[in-house]
């Protein structure tokens, strides 16, 4: 009984911790634009960027957009700036998209800059998933770290890795350890790209001990997010899982598809809140305080836009909490 | 000689009552706060698990405010919980505290140890004395937990939202302001629940059933689990938790809050682990098998990073998920204190048991 809304475009916005990924979709669920920044600390100065460039990609298409979800760990508040029907984490948003571009999919790996997550689907439906806690090692971060102290752009790691005909022991249980790990072995002379391959089966190894560990990780398996751009980190996984591992053509944005989908889903033949690509121009306002109601001494963040305030929230006992106060205060 | 003791959910008000009628003053630490966490995280071994820096933090905020005996639980068996007071007396020493530090442990340690320590709590108090107003603490502790255990229960189904919360902070100053008498506490007991039961409720609302276990301390106090019962109700909710304060203090088979006795969480663990671990690691396991056979739609499972028990646990839980076809999420609290990762996996375990209920009750009518 899916009524999708067949006017219009669908917007998703994904910001994460490193990136901000916006897509737009068209009627058939295509991808008609998309956008990928990085989110430099900045999630509402990256959002608008963001609006203003998959304006400009979308020059030619004629449509309205017919409804906005948002994703990510900025989620609820890139929700406010853009005015978004739906804010959905990041988990569902990926598991939703994996299951759209690979129908049959059981299981999804996703690593992002901070996070890692192992997603496992059963008919489309998710039915297990794990994310990262305490320990971020393996993450994009970290690939970005070693990629920039061995001078390889970051863009060209993994090629590096295919390179390798025997790959080094390198220690992937911490990342701090693996560092010194990777420089002990590099001193030694090892070829950089058998340090290279070493890591990759190291984080490989870290992500299937710790994160997927008793999980049953069954075939089709799809591997997104922003490392899945790294080959090695791929061969790394079809080594140790003897499977082959599909990376979707639009794995960096697949957080971001996920919410255009779920947005779509969830107006049907609604009304979309969505503010306009003029979201990007307006002047928000963010600023903190330490509430001074008990010990707690909470530090409550508010966002405004010329002296209304759109949501306010941080606190922990939710006296604070506003969340799209007025609708019209961004119009 | 004022007394004081760490926090632990709705502890204090019954151990406010004990220690009046042992005789003695007390100092309640000032809640705990950012700053209680910092003074822990500060004083504490790295490795040791958040309940000891928290109450390390307890103690030196209490020591602050004028407190001078501090009251510690012991333990035996392979948990470190057991020795986290010896570790404390070491640590206020080296900080140049002046204090004296009980330490309470179980009867198992022996009985004379046990009797002694009760004895030096309420000086000049006959055993007998002592022995009826730990019956009344009880009785005191259980009216408590019996009023919690409701609120989990029902906050998910509140028509006015934080209703509930509302209701239950009447009913836990009603229950602190009763007196230390049988009557008046069984008085308290049923006017404090009328306050629960009287809330407004939408009972046609669907919700989820989710079973809460793991390590005590982490399910017992709300600052370190991010008062998550409070937000699962929220979202619509519906709790069984493993472990209250008074089962924790006196396990077995009397009065049980949580409902279900020790031989049978043995019972349902058996299969998977059929010895101690220590902490609460096979109750967590036991408690899973006994949730999924009830028909709940999932189990969480919270403990604090580096605890061994529910580490153990954790790693069985996975198969006792498949045989029972029930998600089960872990969750592992350290001294983080955004709440928002906790939010995004929590968001995405109720989307995924949501799904599963819709798909069930598909199944259902096409048949």
């Amino acid at each position: 009984m899916r009524k999708a809304n067949t006017t219009g475009i669908h917007l998703g916005i994904d910001v994460g911790s490193v990136s901000t990924n916006l897509v737009a979709l068209g009627e058939d669920e295509e991808v008609l634009a998309s956008v990928y920044l990085r989110t430099q600390g900045q999630p509402i100065a990256a959002v608008q960027r963001g609006l203003i460039e998959l304006e400009a990609q979308l020059e030619d298409v004629p449509l309205e957009v017919g409804s906005v979800g948002t994703t990510g760990s900025a989620r609820y508040l890139s929700g406010v700036i853009v005015g978004a029907d739906i804010v959905k984490n990041e988990i569902t948003a990926h598991a939703v998209a994996a299951s759209f571009v690979v129908p049959e999919v059981r299981t999804v790996l996703e690593i992002g800059g901070q996070d890692s997550k192992v997603i496992l689907l059963k008919q489309g439906v998710v039915v297990d998933f794990a994310m990262n806690t305490v320990c971020a090692a393996g993450t994009g971060s970290f690939l970005d770290h070693q990629a920039a102290r061995l001078g390889i752009p970051i863009e060209d790691f993994g090629s590096h890795a295919l390179k390798s005909s025997s790959a080094c022991q390198i220690a992937g249980r911490c990342s701090v350890f693996a560092e010194s790990d990777m420089i002990h072995k590099q001193q030694m002379g090892y070829r950089v790209e058998d340090i290279i391959y070493g890591l990759c089966q190291a984080l490989v190894r870290n992500y299937l001990n710790n994160l997927a560990k008793g999980k049953e990780i069954v075939a089709p398996v799809v591997f997104q997010g922003g490392v899945a751009a790294n080959a090695g980190m791929k061969r790394s996984f079809e080594d140790a899982l003897k499977t082959e591992v599909i990376v979707p053509k639009h794995y960096h944005v697949m957080g971001a598809i996920g919410a255009a989908l779920l947005a779509k889903d969830s107006i049907g033949n609604g009304e979309t809140k969505f503010k306009g690509f003029g979201a990007s121009s307006i002047d928000y306002r963010t600023s903190s305080f330490n509430c001074k109601g008990c010990a707690n001494n909470c530090e409550i963040v508010k966002i405004e836009v010329e002296g209304t305030v759109l949501a306010r929230w941080g606190g922990r006992c939710g006296k604070w909490e506003v969340q799209e106060v007025e609708e019209e205060a961004a119009v | 000689m004022p007394v004081t003791w760490p926090h632990l959910g709705n502890l204090e008000i019954v151990l406010k009552d004990l220690i009046t009628a042992a005789g003695q003053p007390y100092i309640l630490p000032p809640k705990n706060t950012a700053r209680t966490l910092q003074l822990g995280l500060r004083h504490s071994p790295e490795f040791a698990c958040l309940p000891l820096k928290i109450t390390i933090g307890n103690f030196i905020e209490a020591l602050e405010a004028g407190a001078d005996t501090l009251i510690m639980a012991g333990g035996i068996g392979p948990c470190r919980f057991g020795y986290y007071a010896q570790v404390q007396r070491a640590i206020l020493n080296d900080l140049g505290y002046d204090f004296e530090m009980i330490v309470l442990e179980p009867p198992a340690m022996g009985w004379k140890l046990f009797v002694d320590t009760l004895k030096r709590i309420a000086p000049g108090k006959s055993l007998w004395e002592i022995a009826k107003a730990i019956k009344l603490a009880f009785r005191k502790g259980r009216a408590i937990d019996a009023v919690e255990r409701e609120v989990l229960k029902y906050r998910a189904y509140e028509r006015k939202k934080g209703a509930t919360t509302k209701a239950y902070r009447a009913a836990l100053n009603v229950l602190d302001e009763a007196l230390f008498e049988k009557d008046a506490i069984d008085e308290a007991k049923e006017e404090a629940l009328g306050l629960v039961y009287g809330v407004e409720k939408d009972v046609d609302r669907p919700v989820l059933k989710m079973g809460i276990v793991g390590e005590f301390y982490l399910l017992l106090e709300p600052f370190v689990n991010f008062d998550v019962e409070e937000y699962l109700g929220h979202s619509g909710v519906s709790i069984e938790r493993s472990v209250y304060v008074s089962d924790w203090i006196s396990p077995g088979n009397n009065n049980i809050i949580g409902g279900i006795s020790e031989e049978e969480i043995k019972r349902a663990a058996a299969p998977y682990l059929n010895h101690f671990v220590g902490g609460e690691g096979q109750a967590t396991v036991g408690h899973t098998v006994i949730y999924a056979g009830h028909g709940f739609d999932g189990v969480m499972q919270l403990f604090p990073f580096t605890c061994m028990p529910d580490t153990i646990a954790k790693s069985i839980l996975p198969r006792v998920g498949r045989d029972f076809d029930i998600p089960i999420l872990s969750l592992v609290i350290d001294e983080q204190t955004g709440k928002a990762g906790l939010i995004t996996r929590l968001e995405a375990f109720l989307d995924l048991l949501w799904s599963r209920r819709m798909q069930r009750e598909k199944r259902l009518l096409s048949v």
